[in-house]
């Protein structure tokens, strides 16, 4: 009689003890990153998978949720459901989503490989590994996902090639190179826990719930179908924190010090959500605060109390993160709003009724700081003079984000807040004090930034003036600018208004 | 007769992605594939240098010296992107199961000659290792190479290699009745046989490659173009010859997917010796190279897997590898 096995001795058996030390050459040169970060690792065999899935199980689980996602992909696109939208300036979400994140997710797709070759254990390798594969998942169902999107809309036609380019999309850009610039144990810090861990669901449940209220049902099953791979990630970031901090005492300090500089790292680029979650769904579930609230003050403040046996506690400058949280969206969408004419998506004041939300989930700060704001927006737009900021910004050197933050952690929420470091003779100007403080640490690396602005005026963004930078992105004359009368707006109306006598849409049999 | 369903026709304001369109036409409508694989890394503007690779970006055409005008040339003839692959693996992935099941119902694998189940042992379960390294070379290319064709089919391509080495872990649990002590043999073989040393010494040299094209050629072209028709052809046709024939049939993913790697490895090879007479030469001379260094370590394998003719039938596979990748071009 064959003895019985349970799930978890089986998958022991088919998993483990495949790695080996090599003898033939040393291992240092075969593993080549596992040591230089400082980062020591006494016994491998200790990682504890967080999740049991072999091969075979991966493939049937994965097969049976992207049969499900591309029928509704399919039927979406047949069935032409972008009509059911709320409004078509809903779709500029999904501009920010396919600029700014899809591109990430294929980032991680190529630094959790590195991870899964770099790694000397067996049972982080594989997860990794996994992660690896479905982040490629995510890349291509998203392009899958909004592909139809494309068809009918802005601003959607080539997210590649403007994330390797256009201005805002530095934000997260720089976020992601820093990572994957540094070292695996860093890299895994960073994406693994600052960004899947801690900060994940800030930027998953705006865009997914932004998508279930605003009638986007493919972006939503897209979402749904993402989840369970997600869950696993974010398992995978608390384990491996964990597991570096219980290998050796030394890792403590080093793994901390990531972790304050990624949280800050990853919330900035969060700012960019916060703007799109409270002024550009024309339906929103939740306000950034509200969201910040729930997901980063109760949930990682239990987190980190749990952590804290560890000896690990929350991220420096987190509290301003808090403090900040009634101003954030509001500052980087007037900044949006004021640059519009240069990106490829489109904005415009907040309705009537939006404001009336925003003051209702703002008490605080909408009406006394920011509805002034917009409604002398408003009335320069009805004289005619709608309002671009005809310069460039100047960008924080390390988050990049234009410098639109106050010191609000000073009690100065009018007063723009900036710090100045020095490097090498030159002066460096950052946003804020967890920016600077991100600077001063690793100078040599922030000043190599490529910054935006100052690669416009050095002529390397397809030329010297605007419309030659905008052909540089790629961008289409109706990508940018003001969304009232916009191309999308246009269509969008002439789709649902008229819809027997329009040119757009014919009926045929 | 046909029912025509009488629905909104939309005009739409672009077919596909400028990405996609710059490669098959603006106006022609892309595949999944298409839009799924082409132009996704990264290719320029890079903040900061990484710390892991002096004097190289990010990603970097120059960790080959295989040199593309365009790294997009060569295109997957299976088409794999993330969904099309695992709706095929859980496919093949259903059958083996079946597979699985039905010869641990019968028993079928326990009323095999005694030797033979040894034979089985030392042939195959060092093997695992074999996939596990030639996993962290996939790995590599995935996270080294340039190109989003390219890595995404090694990742993909390193993740069946997993996959692989966990069916023939379920092949030696199956004659063990469950026991590691089989398993736990494989890895000491591995270790230390002399027989499986050399092989062992190639994965580890291999390992260590700078250029990330030259393990593409060692890992996926020249090592499994040897122990694939070898081991998961030969060595199994031979076994089934010997009261083992369900081998064939817990050993069908390994071979029908060999059949399929021959598919992209060929026209990878056939486009980027086509690129220049540089990358032919430089091609040729890794495929001369590694076929005889890897030659000589799988035939201590060969001799014990066959009770006679090993050295032939390494042969046969040698020279088989060699005529397929001429008829691709190469100078060999």
């Amino acid at each position: 009689m064959a003895k019985k096995l349970n799930m978890r001795k089986r998958y022991e058996l088919l998993t483990r003890g495949l790695g080996w030390e090599p003898t033939y050459q040393p291992k240092e040169k075969v593993f080549p990153q596992e040591s230089y970060e400082g980062i020591k690792i006494v016994d491998w065999d200790k990682w504890e998978d967080p999740f049991r899935l072999t091969a075979e199980a991966y493939w049937k689980y994965q097969a049976e949720k992207d049969k499900k996602l591309y029928a509704i992909i399919d039927s979406f696109a047949q069935n032409n459901g972008h009509l059911n939208l709320t409004n078509a300036s809903y779709i500029n979400a999904l501009k920010i989503f396919i600029q700014g994140v899809s591109p990430l997710e294929y980032g991680a797709h190529r630094g959790f490989a590195n991870l899964a070759r770099q790694f000397s254990g067996e049972g982080a390798q594989i997860a990794c590994q996994m992660q690896s594969i479905d982040e490629l998942r995510h890349v291509q169902t998203q392009i899958h996902t909004l592909s139809h999107y494309n068809k009918h809309f802005t601003g959607l036609h080539d997210p590649f090639h403007m994330h390797d380019r256009v201005w805002y999309l530095s934000v997260p850009k720089s976020y992601f190179d820093d990572a994957r610039s540094a070292g695996p144990f860093e890299f895994m810090t960073s994406i693994s826990f600052a960004f899947e861990y801690i900060l994940t669901n800030l930027l998953f449940v705006p865009f997914m719930s932004g998508a279930a209220h605003n009638g986007d049902m493919a972006t939503v099953t897209f979402g749904f179908s993402a989840q369970s791979d997600e869950s696993r990630h974010m398992t995978l970031g608390l384990e491996i924190i964990k597991f570096i901090v219980e290998q050796h005492e030394d890792n403590l300090e080093i793994v901390q010090g990531w972790i304050d500089k990624h949280f800050w790292r990853a919330y900035r680029v969060l700012g960019l959500v916060s703007a799109m979650q409270d002024y550009m769904l024309p339906d929103s579930p939740m306000s950034w605060k509200e969201a910040w609230d729930i997901y980063f003050v109760d949930n990682c403040g239990a987190l980190f109390k749990d952590l804290g046996r560890y000896g690990l506690r929350m991220p420096k400058f987190h509290e301003q993160a808090t403090e900040e949280s009634e101003h954030l969206s509001h500052q980087i969408y007037t900044v949006l709003y004021q640059f519009s004419h240069a990106a490829a998506f489109q904005t415009e004041v907040p309705s009537k009724e939006k404001m009336d939300w925003l003051s209702e989930k703002y008490p605080n700060t909408f009406d006394k700081y920011y509805r002034p704001r917009w409604e002398m927006y408003a009335q320069m737009e009805k004289e005619g003079k709608r309002y671009f900021n005809a310069g460039l910004p100047q960008v924080c050197q390390t988050c990049q984000v234009p410098m639109c933050f106050t010191d609000i952690s000073k009690g100065n929420p009018m007063e723009l807040s900036y710090r100045v470091s020095e490097f090498n003779g030159d002066k460096f100007h950052t946003c804020s004090d967890g920016c600077k403080s991100i600077f001063d640490h690793e100078p040599e690396k922030y000043a190599h930034a490529w910054i935006p602005p100052h690669q416009i005026f050095q002529g390397n963004c397809g030329g010297a003036e605007m419309p030659d930078v905008l052909k540089y992105y790629h961008f289409n004359e109706d990508d940018s600018g003001e969304y009232k009368g916009s191309a999308d707006d246009n269509s969008w109306k002439a789709a649902h208004h008229n819809s027997n006598d329009d040119n757009d849409i014919k009926e045929s049999a | 007769m046909s029912v025509h369903i009488s629905t909104k026709e939309i005009k739409t304001k672009r077919t596909n992605y400028g990405y996609v369109g710059r490669r098959i036409g603006h106006d022609k409508p892309a595949s999944r594939y298409q839009e799924a694989v082409y132009d996704l890394q990264p290719t320029t503007n890079f903040h900061y240098p990484p710390t892991w690779a002096e004097g190289k970006e990010l990603y970097d055409v120059r960790n080959t010296s295989i040199v593309m005008e365009d790294w997009y040339s060569f295109t997957d003839p299976r088409q794999f992107y993330y969904s099309a692959y695992v709706m095929a693996r859980a496919k093949q992935q259903e059958s083996m199961d079946n597979n699985f099941k039905m010869a641990e119902k019968h028993k079928m694998l326990l009323s095999m000659p005694d030797e033979l189940k040894a034979s089985i042992k030392k042939i195959l379960t060092p093997l695992r290792h074999v996939e596990y390294g030639a996993n962290m070379n996939n790995q590599d290319i995935c996270d080294r190479g340039y190109g989003s064709i390219i890595t995404s089919l090694a990742s993909l391509h390193g993740f069946d290699r997993i996959g692989i080495s966990q069916y023939i872990s379920k092949i030696i649990l199956l004659i063990d009745e469950n026991e590691s002590v089989g398993l736990e043999q494989g890895r000491i073989d591995w270790l230390d046989a002399s027989m499986w040393q050399p092989l062992r010494h190639a994965m580890e040299d291999i390992f260590v490659l700078d250029d990330w094209f030259e393990i593409m050629v060692a890992q996926n072209i020249v090592m499994d173009g040897l122990i694939y028709p070898l081991i998961f052809d030969q060595y199994i046709q031979e076994v089934s010859s010997k009261g083992g024939n369900t081998l064939t049939l817990l050993t069908q993913f390994m071979s029908d997917w060999y059949v399929e790697t021959i598919r992209w490895t060929n026209q990878l090879i056939k486009v980027v010796a086509k690129e220049s007479d540089a990358n032919n030469e430089l091609l040729s001379s890794w495929v001369i190279k590694w076929t005889e260094r890897l030659n000589k370590a799988v035939l201590p394998i060969a001799q014990e897997a066959f009770t006679d003719g090993g050295k032939d039938k390494l042969e046969e596979a040698k020279c088989e590898l060699l005529a397929r990748l001429a008829k691709q071009g190469l100078k060999i």
